[in-house]
């Protein structure tokens, strides 16, 4: 499925899905690269949410949620022993 | 149980790695640094809320110990917010860990002992010594005012690691009690519930108590040495 623009330039919502795996693979590996992706999902997220003039408390309570969710992953493996259940 | 209980204080680590470095960054995520002038609302209450502690704080030093302003300030709010962080289901406070908290007292003991021995030295050794003791008496306290001088860091240390570490345990002892107590006796499991939302509230408020004394020894130790 050729398609007139190459695919190093398209947006992910434009990417035919035959075209994803190229696309997923040309992505910047590198840890600069990998940097450069958390710092602009951080920036992504506190200007949508956290730097308006107006900002709620929803804001913070997302990220406190996330961090729970994180720390409960994390201490998965001893709260496995915890469930009520006859065998463990 | 037995295992249960001090489980949620080992550091935590993926596969060896430690993460807990991480998780002691992790707070700075919610400060955010103000680039503009009109500042988002939670830079805003921020600023207002440092502009307060920082004018109760600093009020009592002089223009000397007013450099170690920026330390006291983000000494207070790291640990105030560090603590406040760790009342959240599940997560690892990092203020637990003794090797933290010492890592923390003893160098800012040390500068302001040693900050204070080299620009005032005879005022420094002179604080070895109360006001108005008898004479016969003076060896013995010089020696007591010195001990109590030396202990001074691991007292930071300490009260902040067992203050908190003790809140977070008997959270889980008395949240432990509260489920078994459900299918025994309903009553006295209502009782422990009431119990628990006290202690809960309690925990807020040691959480913040807790980074405030410490800051404040801190710069009480400062203002005896400049």
């Amino acid at each position: 499925m050729a398609s007139v623009v190459p695919v190093k330039e398209k947006k992910l919502m434009d990417v035919k899905l035959g075209e994803l795996p190229s696309w997923i693979l040309m992505r910047d590996f590198t840890p600069k690269g990998i940097a450069g992706a958390f710092q602009r999902g951080y920036y992504r997220y506190y200007n949508k949410y956290i730097n308006v003039k107006k900002g709620s408390v929803t804001g913070v309570t997302m990220l406190l949620a996330a961090y729970v969710l994180f720390n409960y992953c994390l201490s998965y493996k001893e709260l496995k022993h915890e469930r009520r259940r006859k065998y463990h | 149980m037995n295992e249960n209980l001090f489980a949620s204080f080992i550091t935590p680590t993926i596969v060896g790695i430690p993460i807990v470095i991480l998780i002691i960054a992790i707070p700075s995520i919610l400060f955010p640094s103000p680039t503009r002038l009109i500042t988002s609302r939670l830079t805003s209450l921020q600023q207002w809320l440092i502009q307060l502690v920082l004018k109760q704080l600093m009020m009592m030093h002089s223009i000397k110990g007013r450099t170690w302003s920026l330390m006291l300030i983000s000494l207070i709010l790291f640990i105030g917010s560090t603590n406040l962080l760790g009342l959240l289901p599940h997560s690892f406070t990092p203020t637990t860990q003794l090797s933290m908290n010492l890592g923390m007292a003893i160098p800012l003991w040390a500068a302001a002992v040693i900050t204070g021995f080299r620009h005032k030295t005879k005022m420094s050794l002179a604080h070895l010594l109360p006001q108005g003791t008898p004479v016969p008496l003076i060896p013995m306290l010089v020696i007591i005012e010195t001990i109590s001088l030396f202990i001074q860091p691991m007292a930071l240390a300490v009260r902040l690691t067992a203050n908190i570490t003790a809140g977070h345990l008997l959270m889980h002892l008395i949240g432990g009690a509260t489920l078994v107590l459900t299918s025994i006796s309903p009553a006295t499991a209502s009782i422990t519930f009431i119990i628990l939302i006290l202690l809960t509230i309690l925990e807020f408020a040691v959480a913040l108590i807790q980074a405030y004394v410490f800051t404040l020894l801190v710069s009480l130790y400062l203002h005896d040495n400049t």
